[in-house]
């Protein structure tokens, strides 16, 4: 991390100097105040921090769902923070996969149909990848079921499915076990650790729990607005 | 505390005012309308009920002639003589100028006190009214038509219906040409009881009670029907957008309700503040919607009143008169439907525990079991319309024919959707298109009712529309038979016409006497026309069917031509032979198509009428002659015989004047479709506005994934359109088949006419128009929303704490 500008090109994801805040009735706040923090291809960090710390809001920066005030966020050296709204449609539709923790599944489609669904519009739309990814998952009896007729983990895993179909470069998970049993939570994390590397993709996930966090290559905090390690 | 809980429920509809706009249009609408109708409706029942009681004597039993139309003075004499306690009526239709009348003349010293409309207030009014001069009493809009043409003194009484006129019976006996004979009898009440028997003193007669005699009211049942169902159908358009508006607010207000819960307010307070609150706006939107109501019905009631007077010959005030009951039932209606419409919400607040999370659900869910049985509910209502339209008949059944198919094209048409939209998605490859017709099928029960409303706002447009047109072209062609003489000249007494008679055929090809009498035919009073053996007849005549050789049975006397009414509603066959007065038989030879009139109608040979009518009135004629000289002539008439300008009528302006009858005929129903369209319109408006509101859970993942909100704006409007067009195809046969029942079974019972059906695919071309133009509406304001949508709202929709 010395050599910071020799490394930064060779990053995947390279935030820096990230502040972002939010208006509210009593004034603006400020939640991240100068984030820095890169992420290789194809490694895996976790990234923890107390309730209301703006983890969600970084991973939301990082995804081009949102813009921050000032920094650089850089994707293979695109600045994704100077694209336009097409351009950032574009920027998640092909370079990041999220994952949420209410799984966010698209009630109106089956299961088949959820999980080809980003890959087919990101334009990678493999059929042995998802065949293969089905069974990894467990998922295969659960085709032509809706999404209200999953169970929670159910859901997790075909959300999962649907991310890493699309074989994204970088996926972002925000608590995607949060709202699972303790079993069933690290099983789902196991299947997507797994299931990343093999998709080649890099993935920063939130996470409390520093028993999943030990599974991940490396571990940052954020606190008072910035990553610590 | 109440009241602070109270403030802080109503503070809901500061924050979404369009909200409440919604709710307070939904109601006023529903109101409007029904109230609007209800108001014609009532007027008209009023106006026969008073034209029956004042014109008919109604109220009174009655004494008519076994056979034939007229009771010779003699046998009045010999009741009065035998103590009966009775007066004599004279009446019939008579032309002061161009103006037709309903002249009744009575004898005001016999006439029973209990129905005396107008009592000479004294004795020179009496020697007025009873003086050889004569005086007619009428309304003041006949006033204003008849002071120039009457040539009599006229006196002016508010309480009489139009187009009648109150005469001395030697006045009307002189002006109809009568010679003594009476119309009927009225009977007091009160008759002395040893009085002999009616059988022995006038075998001749029969007593009729009130009862027995068919009114207006019940003729034109069919049509006031008509209006009912298009005022119920955009109240319960309506009241459902009352329900979609009201269940959004309580949707959105959980959170309140559980707060104000667990500060101490009791389920009872909550659910009385709610209801108060509710009613509070109905009562608002009441007032609102009988007001609108009102003047909707000033505006429609001199179309109805030419309907009615063109379709039935029934006499209806162009003007609404205000009816305290009519306020009432309006704010009543408006109460209780939008109780109704709230009570399932209020009812899941009632079952709303305290401590549940808030689970955002859609306000209207239907699962895959409604909708089968709903199709089931459609497919059963549909055989009962098809048994009903080949195995019933009766008005009734024709009616029952109409309700069933909407119904059950209203109930079949979210299966209808559900497929198609399932189907689309098969054929789809495209993620995003795939994605497209599934969301659309998820937003099906939401939106169903309203496409339901917009589906039967669509039909009828449809089928009245084709009804109409049908009818138009129909008419015109019928009208262009019917009116071939150039001029039509009426004169304005028997001497004038004797004048005419000698000097029109020296300035003319022909001249065609247009002369008719009154008769009994088969229990029916009717018109009896006689007709000159003419070319301009046996080329143009409109025949719908009649035996070889027809106008020259006519023309010899011993064949006549009946109308179409007749021969549907009373059966007559060609061939058949039928007594036209007293020892007057004649066969039927024909029929012929008489579209507007609502009686039944005889044609016989000119001679043959002057021979058993010697008296009647020779006043019209119909002239033919070169349509180039026809201006010229018209003037030289006008100059030689002083006669007044509508005294002579060119061709042309006839058509015009009939077309313009026709017109009026239909503006009604035509306002009335316009209004049902503007409420499915605004009912689809206000389930859109519901949906905009929980529909950021569905979208904001598709956005998550790269489909930016300007496209899913798009994508949304193109939803709408997609739902619009499916809902439009399927109304196309639905109002065919509607048009069809209308035509065919309704019209026929209604009428005693039938026209052929025509199709006109550029009306549906205007009218997708118009749909379209309002689905883009509907959804604009849904749609900028979302597309102007902050995206930290999308993004709240993956924020953890929920
Ligand atoms: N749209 C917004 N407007 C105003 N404040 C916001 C908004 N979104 C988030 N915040 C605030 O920003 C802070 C950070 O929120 P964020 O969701 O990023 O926290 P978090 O670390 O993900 O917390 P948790 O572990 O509970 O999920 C919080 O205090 C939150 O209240
Ligand atoms: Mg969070």
């Amino acid at each position: 991390m010395t050599l910071a500008g020799a490394t930064r090109n060779e990053m995947l994801l390279s935030l820096s100097n990230i502040v972002k805040s939010y208006q509210t009735a009593e004034g603006g706040i400020e939640i991240l105040r100068g984030v820095d923090l890169d992420l290789a291809a194809a490694e895996s960090v976790a990234l923890a921090g107390e309730s209301g710390s703006g983890k969600s809001t970084l991973l939301h920066l990082a995804g081009g769902l949102d813009r921050p005030d000032s920094g650089i966020i850089l994707m293979n050296g695109q600045d994704v923070g100077a694209l336009d709204d097409s351009g950032r449609a574009r920027y998640r539709r092909r370079e990041v996969g999220l994952v949420f923790q209410q799984f966010n599944l698209i009630p109106s489609l089956n299961v088949a149909a959820n999980i080809s669904f980003h890959a087919k519009l990101a334009g990678r739309f493999d059929v042995d990848w998802e065949r293969e990814l089905v069974d990894r998952l467990g998922l295969g009896d659960l085709l032509t079921r809706y999404p209200e007729q999953l169970s929670g983990g159910q859901q997790q895993r075909v959300a999962i499915g649907r991310t890493l179909a699309a074989r994204p470069p970088l996926v972002l998970a925000d608590e995607p076990t949060g709202n699972l049993d303790e079993a069933t939570g690290d099983a789902v994390l196991d299947l997507m650790l797994s299931l990343s590397r093999s998709a080649g993709s890099a993935l920063l996930l939130v996470t409390h729990s520093t028993r999943l966090a030990g599974k991940l290559d490396r571990k940052v905090f954020l606190r008072g607005g910035k990553i610590v390690p | 505390m109440i009241w602070a809980a109270f403030l802080a429920l109503l503070s809901h509809w500061r924050h979404r005012p369009l909200q409440l706009v919604t709710l307070i249009i939904g109601i006023t609408l529903a109101t409007a309308l029904w109230s609007g109708v209800q108001a014609i409706n009532a007027e008209a029942r009023a106006s026969y009920a008073r034209a029956a009681s004042i014109l008919d004597q109604n109220g009174l039993p009655q004494l008519l002639p076994k056979n034939g139309d007229t009771i010779p003075m003699a046998v009045y004499a010999k009741l009065r003589r035998a103590g009966w306690s009775v007066s004599p009526v004279i009446e019939g239709d008579y032309r002061f100028g161009p103006f037709r009348v309903r002249l009744i003349g009575i004898e005001p010293l016999t006439m029973p006190i209990e129905n005396r409309i107008f009592a000479p207030s004294d004795s020179s009014e009496l020697v007025d009214f009873i003086s050889k001069k004569g005086l007619l009493v009428v309304s003041p809009a006949t006033a204003a038509r008849l002071k120039d043409v009457a040539g009599m003194p006229l006196k002016i009484y508010e309480d009489i219906p139009d187009d009648a006129a109150f005469t001395d019976i030697g006045a009307a006996d002189r002006l109809l040409n009568r010679k003594g004979s009476l119309s009927r009898i009225v009977m007091a009440t009160g008759q002395r009881p040893d009085l002999p028997a009616l059988e022995t003193v006038a075998p001749e007669l029969i007593s009729q009670s009130a009862d027995d005699r068919p009114d207006m009211a019940r003729l034109t049942d069919s049509f006031h029907l008509n209006l009912t169902a298009f005022g119920f159908l955009a109240f319960v358009v309506g009241l459902f957008i009352v329900y979609s508006a009201t269940g959004l607010s309580f949707q959105q207000r959980r959170a309140t309700f559980r707060t104000l819960r667990s500060l101490g307010v009791s389920l009872q307070s909550m659910t009385a503040m709610l209801l108060v609150e509710i009613m509070l706006f109905a009562l608002i939107s009441g007032v609102l919607g009988v007001l609108i109501g009102y003047f909707l019905a000033s505006a429609l009631l001199p179309g109805v009143a030419a309907t009615l007077r063109g379709l039935y010959g029934a006499s209806v005030p162009g003007s609404l008169s205000f009816r305290p009951e009519w306020w009432l039932a309006g704010m009543a209606m408006a109460l209780a439907g939008t109780a109704l419409s709230s009570f399932q919400s209020l009812w899941r607040v009632r079952r709303m525990p305290i401590l549940a999370a808030a689970q955002p659900r859609a306000w209207a869910g239907m699962s895959a079991i409604t909708l089968r049985l709903q199709a089931l509910a459609g497919a059963i209502l549909f055989g009962i319309s098809v048994f009903l339209a080949f195995a019933g008949s009766g008005l009734a059944s024709g009616f029952g024919v109409l309700g069933a198919l909407l119904l059950a094209s209203a109930f079949l048409l979210p299966a209808f959707l559900s497929r198609s939209l399932r189907f689309a998605e098969g054929r789809s490859s495209d993620a995003l298109a795939v994605w497209f017709w599934a969301d659309t099928r998820l937003q099906l029960p939401g939106l169903s009712l309203a496409l339901m409303a917009l589906l039967l706002s669509l039909a009828v447009n449809i089928g009245v529309g084709t009804m109409v047109s049908s009818f138009r072209l129909t008419f015109l062609g019928w009208l262009d038979q019917r009116l071939v003489a150039e001029l039509y000249v009426t004169a304005r007494d028997e001497a004038e016409a004797a004048r005419l008679r000698e000097w029109l055929p020296k300035h003319s090809d022909a001249v065609l006497p247009i002369w008719s009498v009154e008769g009994n035919v088969l229990g029916d009073r009717l018109q009896i026309f006689g007709v000159a053996d003419h070319p301009t007849y046996r080329d143009h005549w409109p025949l719908l069917n009649g035996l070889p050789d027809v106008w020259n049975r006519v023309a010899q006397g011993d064949g006549a031509l009946v109308n179409e009414q007749l021969w549907r509603v009373k059966g007559v066959q060609p061939g058949q032979t039928i007594s036209l007065s007293d020892g007057w038989t004649v066969t039927v030879v024909g029929i012929y198509s008489d579209y507007g009139n609502p009686k039944g109608q005889a044609i016989v040979g000119l001679d043959a009428l002057v021979q058993h009518y010697p008296n009647l009135a020779k006043l019209r004629y119909g002239i033919r002659i070169d349509p180039a000289l026809a201006p010229d002539l018209k003037l030289q008439i006008l100059r030689e015989f002083g006669l007044p300008e509508s005294n002579v009528i060119d061709q042309a302006s006839l058509k015009r004047q009939s077309q313009a009858v026709f017109e009026q005929t239909f503006a009604v129903t035509g306002a009335l479709n316009v209004l049902t369209l503007a409420v499915a319109g605004f009912a689809m408006f206000a389930s859109l506005l519901t949906l905009s509101g929980i529909r950021l859970p569905q979208l904001a993942p598709v956005w998550a994934m790269g489909v930016r909100r300007r496209d899913l704006a798009l994508l949304e409007i193109a939803r709408t359109l997609a739902l619009w067009c499916a809902t439009f195809i399927a109304a196309i046969p639905v109002g065919l088949a509607l048009a069809w029942v209308l035509l065919a079974i309704v019209n026929v019972e209604a009428f005693g006419w039938r026209l052929p059906m025509m199709i006109f695919p550029a009306d549906w071309l205007w009218l997708g128009a118009v749909a379209f133009v309002a689905s883009v509406l509907s959804v604009l304001l849904p749609v900028m929303r979302l597309a102007t949508v902050n995206p930290a709202d999308l993004l709240r929709v993956f924020a953890n704490e929920r």
